[in-house]
């Protein structure tokens, strides 16, 4: 029986002679091989993203809000009848398990002055406790204190877009801007996180609660807010924590079981796991499209590998005739497959990883992410290829009868 | 003398649509150890069909062959192969080197699927070149050598492994009168100094003469057998 370093070395020599039909073979599976690895990292990079997304709006958080009014049998929208108060977050706080932070928020277009600039703006009043469950970070300034809120301080903490919109290049902490007609001393600027959707995050003015529902917004419901932010300590228990909430609220606000709710509940788990399917989905069909090519390659493999069965139909008569076996033959011809597959396979994810690195100079928004599994699984479903669609070739040259074999010509 | 190959009512038949042809019909022969034997006759005689069987690259229709000692005629395509490799050498009228390989690399093949390992295989390749004179050729391509030079590549691959039955196939038959006597002087080397047993066919009677022992076939049937008397052919 013959060693496989030999039959290595025979499988090199052959693919040796015909370096170009080598080559061009190799470049099916490269083609193939490098398609499915820069789409897997489109794919990957995607999806982080998205997680990033995810996280920067804040992760396991349930946003409670006042379910819609109804005036003479017309529903309105989310919110037109408040119904939340900062009580009903400090019970919250209070009395359910597994939270994290509780945060009360309630929001306004407002009118924005600096100087001779004005802009257009969502302003917040929240609880100290807002910038945390929404992952937002202090670049420039300081984050609200106690006393801020305590004593209605006319203090805001302000986004990148407004910063730049408002003031341009002046460092905006320690100015004073007018909201509306108040003034409204800056104090800290916000760390810029991006778009999400239609929204930029970075366009909003965060001031005390306490100074926005006394002196800033008027209100018809007073001590109402729009929102309650509750984030988990983690996903596992955001649903348990869902329904706790919800009980809370329905004995607070006097509902009976088939009663209407005031409020609604929304988990962002939910939203989360809804994106991230979406992407992965999105992920798969990019890779199996790129994969239709690794199969084309794996044909033309076939293809040339029969062609050279045919060629080599002597070589192997004369092979057989000095005492090569059927198992011979096959693994000779199963090797060569195999090397040229692989060897495409090999330069396939070199170029695939220099394609999905390259990708970020072209573009900012697709962005790609190399992942060891997604050689891992190149490199075997090259390996694959190569012994699937040399199979059939190998099979047929070591069928040969050796006397055939010898007299072709 | 031991019988290295022995053939018994040898029977082989083609078919070809309705009509059968018995290219051996009830063929008996046997070789024995240190013989040097040509087998002639016309084309269709149905000698290069005996050396078919003889060289295990084919099976007879019916009949029994024992080589050396060894029932072959019920063995596996795998242990043919396995007695190809060992006990014959085989010798091609057109050389059937493999191409775009060298001389060297051509000599080693028998013993790489006799599983050598390397370094051996080309000791041994490198020695067998030395005989048939070649040891300066061992880089060379087929194509870049003389079809003399290519037929001695070829017996050196058939002596390589130790084999103890070498079969020629007409093995002069693309040779010029000059190279055939240089390539029948070395079967005479082999058979006469290492003791190699030797059945090869030609039709040229010159070159039948260098056998000791002449077996003539006509239409499958062995028509003459014929052992000579040493040194007659001078």
């Amino acid at each position: 029986m013959i060693d496989f370093k030999s039959t290595f070395k025979m499988a090199i020599k052959s693919l040796k002679i015909n370096k170009m039909r080598s080559a061009l073979t190799s470049l099916g599976i490269i083609i193939g091989v490098s398609a499915v690895i820069i789409m897997l990292g489109i794919g990957t990079g995607a999806s982080q993203k998205v997680q990033a997304n995810m996280e920067s709006m804040g992760s396991n958080i349930l946003t409670v809000r006042s379910a819609s009014a109804k005036a003479g049998g017309v529903r309105q929208g989310f919110g037109t009848r408040p119904s939340l108060t900062v009580k009903d977050a400090q019970e919250i706080e209070k009395t359910a398990d597994n939270i994290d932070a509780v945060a009360v928020l309630t929001s306004e277009n407002k009118q924005l002055m600096y100087g001779n600039q004005n802009w257009s703006s969502t302003v917040y009043g929240v609880s100290k406790s807002y910038l945390y469950v929404k992952n937002y970070e202090i670049v420039n300034g300081r984050t609200f204190s106690n006393e801020d809120s305590r004593n209605y301080s006319k203090v805001a903490i302000i986004g990148a877009t407004v910063a730049s919109e408002l003031f341009g290049d002046i460092d905006p902490v320690g100015r004073v801007m007018r909201v509306g007609n108040i003034p409204f001393k800056v104090i800290g600027v916000l760390k810029s996180k991006g778009q999400m959707g239609p929204f930029d995050q970075d366009d909003i003015v965060l001031i005390p609660i306490t100074t926005a529902q006394r002196k800033v917004f008027g209100t018809s419901f007073p001590g109402t807010v729009n929102q309650i932010l509750i984030k988990g300590e983690d996903s596992d228990t955001l649903s348990a924590l869902e329904s706790e909430v919800n009980s809370i609220l329905m004995a607070r606000h006097h509902i009976g079981k088939n009663q209407e709710k005031d409020f609604e509940i929304r988990n962002s788990a939910e939203f989360q796991e809804r994106m991230q399917s979406t992407v992965q989905v999105f992920s798969i069909l990019l890779a199996s499209i790129a994969s239709v090519s690794l199969l084309v390659g794996g044909i033309g493999i076939m293809n040339i590998m029969l062609v050279s069965v045919t060629e080599r139909t002597k070589e192997i008569g004369i092979r057989m005739a000095i005492g090569a076996n059927v198992q011979d033959i096959r693994l000779q011809f199963l090797l060569e497959s195999f090397l040229l597959s692989m060897i495409g396979g090999f330069i396939g994810i070199i170029v695939g990883v220099v394609g999905a690195e390259s990708i970020k100079f072209f573009s900012d928004e697709v962005s790609s992410v190399i992942t060891v599994g997604s050689i891992v699984l190149a490199l075997g479903f090259s390996a694959f290829v190569g012994i699937a669609f040399g199979y059939y070739p190998a099979y047929k040259a070591s069928l040969l009868n050796p006397i055939d074999a010898l007299r072709y010509e | 003398m031991r019988k290295v190959i022995e053939v018994k009512n040898l029977i082989k038949t083609y078919q070809t649509g309705d009509t059968s042809f018995n290219a051996l019909n009830n063929v008996s022969l046997t070789v024995e150890e240190g013989e040097f034997v040509a087998i002639m006759g016309a084309s269709g005689s149905g000698k290069s069909t005996l050396m078919n069987m003889i060289g295990c690259l084919d099976k007879p229709t019916s009949g029994q062959y024992f080589l050396d000692g060894i029932d072959v005629s019920t063995m596996t395509s795998d242990e043919l192969a396995n007695i190809r490799n060992k006990k014959l050498g085989f010798v091609f009228q057109g050389f059937n080197l493999i191409s775009r390989t060298t001389a060297l690399e051509n000599v080693q093949l028998p013993m790489i699927y006799a599983g050598i390992k390397e370094s051996e295989r080309i000791e041994r390749a490198k020695r067998a070149l030395k005989i048939v004179g070649l040891e300066k050729r061992e880089s060379h391509m087929p194509n870049q050598m003389s079809g003399g030079q290519q037929q001695r590549v070829a017996i050196a691959r058939a002596i390589v492994n130790d084999a103890p039955i070498i079969l020629a196939d007409e093995p002069t038959g693309n040779l010029d009168t000059k190279t055939s006597i240089e390539v029948m002087e070395f079967f005479v080397d082999l058979n006469e100094k290492h003791n190699k047993t030797i059945v090869l066919v030609t039709h040229e009677p010159d070159i039948a003469e260098y056998c000791k022992r002449v077996v003539k076939f006509r239409d499958g049937q062995i028509e003459s057998d014929i052992v000579k008397v040493k040194n007659d052919r001078f």
